[in-house]
C-alpha cells in the first residue's frame, strides 16, 4: 500500500503522535555538573509518575518537518489580503519581532529588581503615553491580556468609580450589533445586560437611549466605528445623554483603526476604552494571540486601574503597589509586555503624522470596495462607511447560495474569507476589512474575485456550494465534530 | 511609508473611483466636535535601524549579564531553537483564530496536537486551547466549578501564587462568588488539612491548591480532594512550574487542572505573553471556557480539525457564554507545542532531573524553611541577614538572589525563595550560597 494520499510532501502528514518511535529524540542536555538525587528519596516514591503514555519521541529533524508541513495548510496575511471585519489583520512587520527578542527585553524577570527593569518600565511609560494621546484620554494601564479582558476591566473600573459615588447601579446597556464579548464581559462584572435595538439606518437610537437611561444604569457599551463600519454620528449627544443621568460611556476599541489620528475617543465623550494592539497596532494574530488590551480612561476613572501602576519616582520608574482604590489585579505581573514592545515598535515606525495618514488609505480602501462591489452585492445599510463595509447576501440567497458559501468560494480565488454572518442585525452578513496594508492590485484582484463569485452564484449555484476545492482540505464537517466531540488523540 | 503599500498616483486614482477629491473628504461626514483638528502630539516615524536601536538601549537599562535565581511563577528554561524557527514562520505567525478550517489546518492540528498533549502530562480528559496565562485561567476554573457544582464558594490555599489569588478576587468579587483562603502547614510549607476540613460547607464550590506551590512544595492534591469531594465541592489543581509535569504523578483526584505553561519555551519577558490552560474530566467538557478543537472529516472523508463546541462562547452565547475569552494565546501555546515535541517523553524527564538535582545541590547549602518534597523552588532563611541585605550583597557579584517573602507572607519576611533549573550552573549556586559578607563590601570581587 503507498502511504501518499495526498501528492505534495506536505500534504500528507501524520500526527506527532503517530509518528513517534521509542528511543528517537530531539534534545540534548548539558552534562549534569552537580550530583544526580534520587527522584523517589527526595519527592517520595509516591509523588513520582511513570512514564507520559504517548508522549512525542521524534528526531530533531522530523520535528521541524512536521511543524512546516503543518504550516503550509495554513492561510496568512503573508500570503495575501485577508479582509476579516472587525479584526483589522494589516501587515504584521519583522522589525516588531526582532526587538521584542532582544535578550535585556525578552529574558527580563518580573521580580528582577526595579532599578534593573528601568529599560522595561521605560518602555511601558512611552507606550502609556502614546495611547493616551491617540485615544485622548488622560491614563492608560496596560495590565489587560486581550480585547475581552480589557472590557472586563473598563467596566470594573466603571463599576468601582460608580460605586465610590455610592451606587453601581444594575444595568449595561449594549446595541445590538456588538461584539459577542461584551454581554459576556458585563456578565462577569455582575451586570444585567439590556439590549438596544439599533435604528433603521443601523446607527445608535438616541430616542430608545433617552427612555433606556435610567438611575439603574451604569453604562452604555458602544463600538464606534460601529460594527457596520459606520461611525455613530450621534455620540457626543449619546454621551450627554448618559453623563446628565451619572451613567458612563464604555467603547469597545476594536474599530479604532477607523479613527487614530482622525478621532479621539475622549473628545467624543468616552469615558473609558479598550485598545486591541493585535488589531490597530499591528502586533501579530498568530492564529488567535496573543493580544494585548490595555484600557484607556479619563481622569475619574484613574484612582481605580490596576494594581500596580508605572509612577515616576524622581529620575526612575518605580511600580506602586498601594492604591486603595483599585480595582486589584486583572493578571499576574504587567501585562503582556512582550506584545506592548511590537506595539510601540509601531507606533515610532510610523510617527504621529503617519499613523494618520494609515487610517486615511484604511477607509479608503474600504470605500473603494464598496464602489466597486455595490452594483453585485445588496448593500443593507447606505451610510458612509470608514474602515470596513458590510453586504449581505440577499441577492445570491435567491439562489441558495449564502454568505458561508460565497466565503468558501472565495478561498479558490486565494484569498481568505471575510467575517461571516455578523454583525448580527444583518442577515447574511458579508463583513470586509481591507485594512491599510493592501495595495491597489491586490484590492482590484480580491474585487474581481468577487464578483465573479457573484455571477457564478446565479449561474452555478452548486458550484458555489460545493466550494472550496483548491485546498488540500475540503468543506469541513463541523456539526459531526460538535455532535461526537474527539478532542484528543488516542493510540488505537 | 514602507508599510503602506500604495503610490501617490494609486491613492488619487482610487480617490476618483470613490468619487471623492481628497482623503479628508473621506472623513467629512464625522461630526466636528468629534474630529481632532491638529496632528497627534507623536514623533515623526523612524527607521527600522532606528526603532532597533532604541529598543536595544532599553535593554541595555535592564539587568543584562546576571545570574538569577527568581522563579515565583516565571521561571528561565533553555529554549531550544526549533521553538522561535517554527513560531516565527509567517504561516503561523500572521494568520487569525482559525474559524475558517479548510485554510487553517496548520493551526487546527497544532492545537489538537497541543492538547493531546496536556492531556497525556495532567491525566485530563480534555484540555482547551490555552487562557491568557495561569493567574486568569484560576478565576475561569473557579467559575467552571460554580456551574458544575451549583455552588459559589471558593476556598483557595494560601500556598496559590500571591498574584493569582489577587486575580482571582478581582474577577468573583461581583459574580457573588466569596473567596476564602487556608493556610499552610508551618513545618511542612504544604497545605494545612485540619484548616481546609474546619472551612468546608456545603457552599463551597472549589476547593484550590497549587503543586508544586509557590513555596516549591509539592502539595497534598490527593488528600485535598479527598476532603472536597467528601463535601460535594471539586478540586481545582494548579500549577506555574510546567517542567515539573515531567516528573510528578499527575494529579489523582483533581477535577480541574488550572496552569501556567511559561516554563516551555516561553521567555520570561518582563511577565509575558504566556499561555495558560484548563483541562478537566469529561463530564465538564461543556463547561470549559475558552476555544477547543475537534477531530472531523472533510467532504472527501479525510481527517481534519475545527474549532468546535462554540455554543459554550462569547459570540454565540453572549451574556449566557462560560467565559467572555476570544483572543487567547495560540502561538504561545505552539511554543509550548514545539518545547514538548523537542524534550518528548524521555527529554521531559530528564529535564525536570536536572531541576530536581540542581534545586536540591543549591538547598543543601542553605537552610530550607520548610520539610516538604520540593521540586527546583524552595523557601530558605538567611542567618542574621535581612533578604534584601543579601540580596544587595549579591546584585554586586552579578547575580539576582532570591525572591524576599515578606511583601506577601509577612510571617515569611526573614525567608527567601530560590530557585534553580537546567541553567543555574554550578558556580552560581556556590556563589549565590556563599554570598560577601555585608560588613566588608570593599572585599568583593566579580
Amino acid at each position: 500500500m503507498i502511504a501518499k494520499v495526498r501528492p505534495h510532501p506536505s500534504q500528507n502528514e501524520a500526527l506527532l503522535f503517530e509518528r513517534s518511535s521509542p528511543g528517537k529524540q530531539a534534545y540534548q542536555l548539558p552534562e549534569l555538573d552537580v550530583p544526580a538525587v534520587s527522584a523517589a528519596e527526595t519527592l517520595g516514591a509516591e509523588n513520582v509518575r511513570g512514564a507520559i503514555d504517548g508522549f512525542p519521541e521524534v528526531s530533531e529533524v522530523e520535528a521541524i518537518r512536521h511543524f512546516t508541513r503543518l504550516s503550509s495548510w495554513n492561510y496568512s496575511i503573508d500570503h495575501g489580503m485577508y479582509p476579516l471585519g472587525s479584526c483589522t489583520m494589516k501587515y504584521n512587520p519583522r522589525i516588531n519581532e526582532v526587538v521584542a527578542r532582544i535578550e535585556g527585553l525578552a529574558w527580563a524577570h518580573p521580580y528582577q529588581p526595579e532599578a534593573l527593569s528601568q529599560g522595561c518600565m521605560r518602555v511601558m511609560a512611552r507606550l502609556e503615553a502614546a495611547l493616551a494621546e491617540i485615544a485622548g484620554m488622560d491614563a492608560v494601564t496596560l495590565q489587560p491580556a486581550a480585547g475581552a479582558h480589557g472590557e472586563l476591566t473598563g467596566i470594573l473600573l466603571i463599576r468601582a468609580l460608580l460605586a465610590h459615588r455610592g451606587n453601581p447601579r444594575k444595568k449595561i446597556l449594549i446595541p445590538d450589533s456588538a461584539h459577542g464579548t461584551n454581554p459576556a464581559t458585563a456578565a462577569i462584572a455582575g451586570y444585567e445586560v439590556e439590549n438596544i435595538r439599533s435604528s433603521e439606518t443601523g446607527a445608535l437610537d438616541v430616542g430608545a437611549l433617552v427612555r433606556l437611561v435610567t438611575e439603574d444604569v451604569a453604562a452604555l457599551m458602544v463600538t464606534n466605528p460601529n460594527t457596520l463600519g459606520v461611525f455613530e454620528h450621534n455620540i457626543v449627544e449619546a454621551a450627554g445623554i448618559l453623563h446628565r443621568k451619572g451613567a458612563l460611556l464604555y467603547m469597545d476599541g476594536a474599530n479604532m483603526n477607523a479613527l487614530v489620528g482622525i478621532a479621539r475617543p475622549g473628545d467624543f465623550g468616552v469615558d473609558v476604552m479598550h485598545l486591541n494592539l493585535h488589531k490597530t497596532f499591528s502586533t501579530p494574530h498568530g492564529g488567535g494571540g496573543p493580544g494585548a488590551g490595555p484600557v484607556a480612561v479619563k481622569k475619574a476613572l484613574e484612582p481605580f486601574l490596576p494594581v500596580p501602576r508605572l509612577r515616576r519616582s524622581g529620575r526612575k520608574l518605580a511600580w506602586d503597589y498601594k492604591r486603595k482604590h483599585s480595582i486589584g489585579r486583572v493578571r499576574a505581573f504587567y501585562g503582556n509586555f512582550g506584545v506592548l514592545v511590537r506595539a510601540l515598535a509601531y507606533i515610532l515606525a510610523h510617527g504621529g503624522p503617519g499613523l494618520r495618514n494609515a487610517t486615511v488609505d484604511a477607509v479608503l480602501n474600504a470605500v473603494y470596495i464598496r464602489k466597486k462591489l455595490e452594483p453585485h452585492f445588496d448593500l443593507p445599510y447606505p451610510s458612509p462607511n470608514l474602515h470596513e463595509v458590510v453586504f449581505s447576501d440577499k441577492r445570491q440567497a435567491e439562489h441558495g447560495v449564502h454568505t458561508g458559501d460565497l466565503a468558501k468560494r472565495l478561498i479558490d480565488y486565494g484569498f481568505h474569507p471575510y467575517t461571516v454572518s455578523f454583525p448580527m442585525i444583518v442577515h447574511g452578513a458579508l463583513m470586509i476589512e481591507p485594512t491599510e496594508t493592501e495595495g491597489k492590485r491586490e484590492l482590484d484582484q480580491f474585487i474581481d474575485a468577487m464578483i465573479s463569485i457573484a455571477g457564478e452564484a446565479a449561474a452555478d449555484p452548486q458550484l458555489v456550494k460545493g466550494a472550496p476545492y483548491g485546498t488540500r482540505t475540503s468543506r469541513v464537517d463541523e456539526v459531526s465534530a460538535a455532535r461526537k466531540p474527539v478532542l484528543r488523540w488516542k493510540a488505537e | 511609508m514602507r508599510y503602506l503599500p500604495k503610490s501617490d498616483s494609486e491613492r488619487r486614482e482610487m480617490l476618483r473611483a470613490c468619487g471623492v477629491s481628497s482623503p479628508d473628504e473621506l472623513f467629512a461626514h464625522l461630526p466636528e466636535a468629534a474630529r481632532l483638528n491638529r496632528p497627534l502630539a507623536l514623533d515623526p516615524g523612524i527607521s527600522e535601524y532606528e526603532i532597533a536601536d532604541y529598543f536595544r538601549a532599553r535593554a541595555a537599562e535592564n539587568s543584562n549579564g546576571y545570574a538569577s535565581f527568581l522563579g515565583a511563577g516565571v521561571y528561565h528554561h533553555y529554549r531550544p531553537v526549533l521553538v522561535d524557527a517554527v513560531v516565527s514562520r509567517g504561516e503561523f505567525l500572521t494568520s487569525y483564530t482559525p474559524y475558517q478550517a479548510e485554510i487553517s489546518q496548520g493551526t487546527l492540528t497544532a492545537i489538537f496536537e497541543f492538547q493531546t498533549m496536556i492531556c497525556q502530562l495532567t491525566g485530563m480528559d480534555v484540555a482547551n486551547a490555552s487562557m491568557y496565562d495561569g493567574s486568569t485561567a484560576v478565576p475561569e476554573a473557579a467559575m467552571m466549578a460554580a456551574r458544575a457544582t451549583g455552588r459559589r464558594r471558593v476556598l483557595a490555599s494560601r500556598g496559590v501564587h500571591p498574584e493569582y489569588r489577587e486575580v482571582l478576587r478581582t474577577y468573583a468579587r461581583f459574580q457573588g462568588m466569596p473567596v476564602e483562603e487556608f493556610g499552610y502547614d508551618a513545618g511542612t510549607g504544604a497545605i494545612d488539612l485540619e484548616d481546609l476540613e474546619r472551612r468546608m460547607d456545603p457552599a463551597t464550590a472549589a476547593v484550590i491548591v497549587q503543586s508544586p506551590n509557590f513555596f516549591g512544595v509539592v502539595d497534598k492534591v490527593g488528600a485535598a480532594a479527598e476532603i472536597a469531594h467528601r463535601h460535594g465541592a471539586l478540586l481545582v489543581m494548579v500549577f506555574t512550574e510546567a517542567v515539573s509535569l515531567g516528573i510528578l504523578a499527575p494529579p489523582a483526584g483533581a477535577d480541574i487542572v488550572a496552569g501556567e505553561l511559561q516554563s516551555f519555551a516561553i521567555s520570561p519577558s518582563y511577565g509575558g505573553p504566556f499561555a495558560g490552560v484548563i483541562a478537566t474530566r469529561e463530564k465538564f467538557m461543556r463547561q470549559m471556557p475558552g476555544r477547543l478543537v475537534g477531530q472531523t472529516t472533510d467532504s472527501r472523508g479525510n481527517r481534519a480539525f475545527c474549532l468546535t463546541l462554540s455554543t459554550r462562547e462569547q459570540h454565540i452565547r453572549r451574556e449566557k457564554a462560560t467565559s467572555n475569552i476570544c483572543t487567547n494565546q495560540a502561538l504561545i501555546a505552539l511554543m509550548a507545542t514545539v518545547f514538548m515535541t523537542v524534550y518528548g517523553k524521555r527529554g521531559l524527564r530528564e529535564l525536570a532531573e536536572q531541576n530536581l538535582a540542581k534545586a536540591h545541590y543549591l538547598a543543601a547549602k542553605m537552610q530550607p524553611r520548610f520539610s516538604g518534597p520540593f521540586f527546583n523552588e524552595f523557601v530558605a532563611r538567611v542567618d542574621g541577614r535581612s533578604p534584601e541585605d543579601l540580596n544587595k550583597a549579591l546584585l554586586k557579584k552579578k547575580i539576582v538572589g532570591g525572591l524576599p517573602l515578606g511583601r506577601w507572607y509577612p510571617e515569611l519576611a526573614d525567608s527567601m525563595l530560590f530557585c534553580a533549573t537546567e541553567m543555574s550552573t554550578r558556580a552560581k549556586m556556590d556563589a549565590v550560597a556563599a554570598p560577601p559578607a555585608p560588613a566588608k563590601p570593599a572585599e568583593v570581587t566579580a
